[in-house]
């Protein structure tokens, strides 16, 4: 292990390894990644595959914009095959007061260029024939979101990154930072000490532990909750291919995986906040009784496994991303809330252009970390799951 | 068959070969929770009870670890594949 790098990132999910990435990109010299544990065992490994634009915000929407640019281009930029399918979202809508909020939601995405629309319940069921369409009274449709294999996505970014000079530490643990008049002076971890003069911490579930070792004086509410998802054996494939999601049934979302063509998705059910991600029959049963309200036929199809994994989630379900201003070059891209997945591309485009050319295109703004402190909470993103 | 390893299914869910496992531990992949994903071996209806042993014995064997010291994936539930409908239909809601 290096004892001296220029750049220290603290955490080996998605999100530092394409911060990672991107750094090194734009000719970042020296960059290091810890994981405490494998790449990708945080949150990244454990998420729903799902890449969305159809937000109800400027600022996701763009950045989803971007990301979905940076996930169609993936395969040839980094080399490696991440199994992105733009499948589509499909938000099943039951009253008129749901069909006037994503009529909103519709309008402002297609200021920017997503191609989201309204469709009927006949269209939806065309779009996914086994789908029980009873009380839906519309749907908003978007063919340009999609999914992808996080598994393989991980690799990608940690390849390129490797090719490009950057070091991956796994099972090397940050155990605490040493910061003198307001400078990074060193990480220390389980494996020795690194001396550093910049720290990005990307530890999403475990970031305030991480701004803690640092000393930040900066009030970032990030709290784990444990959610959890759900598998089934492959069914035929191309039948459930969009994300398909109801609000009415607790937040369910759930789609067939391109490659495997098992069942995957979740619901809204979450416990804590709390390190343990233990696997609950609570889960198992709810998650089963929604799945078959929206897909009957899915009675008979074998559930294979469940599993537990964090949204880091702050007050208004929106990550913090930036730098903080009372530690030299310490910069934070945590409290993802359960979307750091389909951000990643964006936000490591991003950070490396804040932390290389002082300034972005991408509207990190909206996620700036301090908007808690000073109560400028955001309007809260939809999440599902 | 020039290389019988192509033709040695260690994970018989998702067609794993012996092959691909052994390449990717070349590659410099050797964690099993990492081959697990990478190649969804242990991720089928059996959940690793036939391959993972296997799996560990090649890992054991390529690396020079001994098998007691790589650690199990965890233990998924439920413990065999159950219809989705028993589950629904255990379920309190309405």
């Amino acid at each position: 292990m290096k004892s001296e790098a220029k750049t220290v990132i603290i955490g080996g999910g998605i999100i530092g390894l394409s911060i990672a990435y991107n750094l090194a990109k734009l000719g970042a010299e020296d960059v290091v990644v810890l994981e405490k544990s494998y790449l990708g065992n945080g949150s990244t490994f454990r998420c729903g595959t799902g890449i969305r634009q159809q937000f109800g915000d400027e600022a996701n929407i763009r950045m989803m914009k971007r990301s979905v640019e940076l996930w169609k281009g993936m395969k040839e930029e980094l080399g490696y095959d991440v199994e992105f399918k733009q499948s589509g979202y499909l938000f099943l809508l039951y009253d008129e007061e749901e069909l006037e909020s994503f009529k909103a939601n519709v309008r402002l995405q297609n200021r920017f260029g997503i191609p989201s629309r309204i469709i009927s319940p006949d269209e939806a069921k065309m779009i996914v024939p086994p789908l029980n369409t009873e009380g839906v009274i519309a749907a908003a449709w978007n063919h340009t979101d999609g999914k992808a294999n996080p598994f393989r996505a991980v690799f990608a970014y940690a390849n390129a990154a490797k090719k490009l000079g950057v070091e991956i530490y796994e099972y090397t643990e940050a155990r605490d930072i040493k910061v003198e008049d307001g400078k990074i002076r060193a990480v220390l971890t389980n494996r020795g000490e690194i001396k550093t003069g910049r720290v990005i911490n990307a530890a999403n579930a475990w970031a305030p532990l991480i701004n803690k070792m640092a000393g930040i004086p900066v009030e970032i509410p990030i709290h784990p909750y444990k959610h959890q998802g759900i598998k089934t054996e492959p069914i035929k494939p191309g039948q459930i291919e969009p994300m398909v999601i109801s609000f009415k049934h607790g937040g369910v979302y759930l789609t067939q995986e391109a490659n495997q063509g098992g069942v995957i998705g979740g619901y809204e059910l979450k416990y804590g906040p709390t390190y343990d991600i233990t696997p609950t029959y609570e889960f198992l049963r709810g998650v089963s009784y929604r799945f078959t309200q929206l897909i009957p036929a899915l009675k008979y199809v074998n559930v294979i496994r469940i599993w537990g994994g964090f949204y880091a989630e702050t007050p208004d379900h929106n990550a913090a991303i930036g730098r903080i201003n009372e530690v030299d070059e310490f910069y934070i891209a945590a409290g993802f809330s359960g979307h750091g997945f389909m951000l990643a591309p964006a936000v490591g485009e991003a950070v490396a252009e804040l932390i290389m050319d002082g300034k972005t295109d991408k509207p990190l703004d909206f996620y700036d970390p301090y908007r808690f402190e000073r109560g400028e909470l955001r309007q809260q993103a939809i999440q599902m799951g | 068959m020039s290389d019988s390893k192509e033709n040695i299914i260690i994970c018989r869910c998702n067609d794993v070969t012996q092959k691909e496992i052994e390449e990717l531990i070349d590659a410099g992949i050797t964690d099993i929770e990492e081959i697990k994903r990478l190649l969804r071996v242990g991720m089928g209806p059996c959940q690793g009870r036939t391959c993972i042993p296997l799996v560990i014995g090649i890992i054991a064997r390529k690396t020079g670890r001994k098998p007691e010291d790589i650690p199990v994936p965890a233990t998924r539930i439920p413990t065999r594949p159950v219809p989705m409908g028993v589950l629904a239909g255990d379920c309190d809601e309405e």
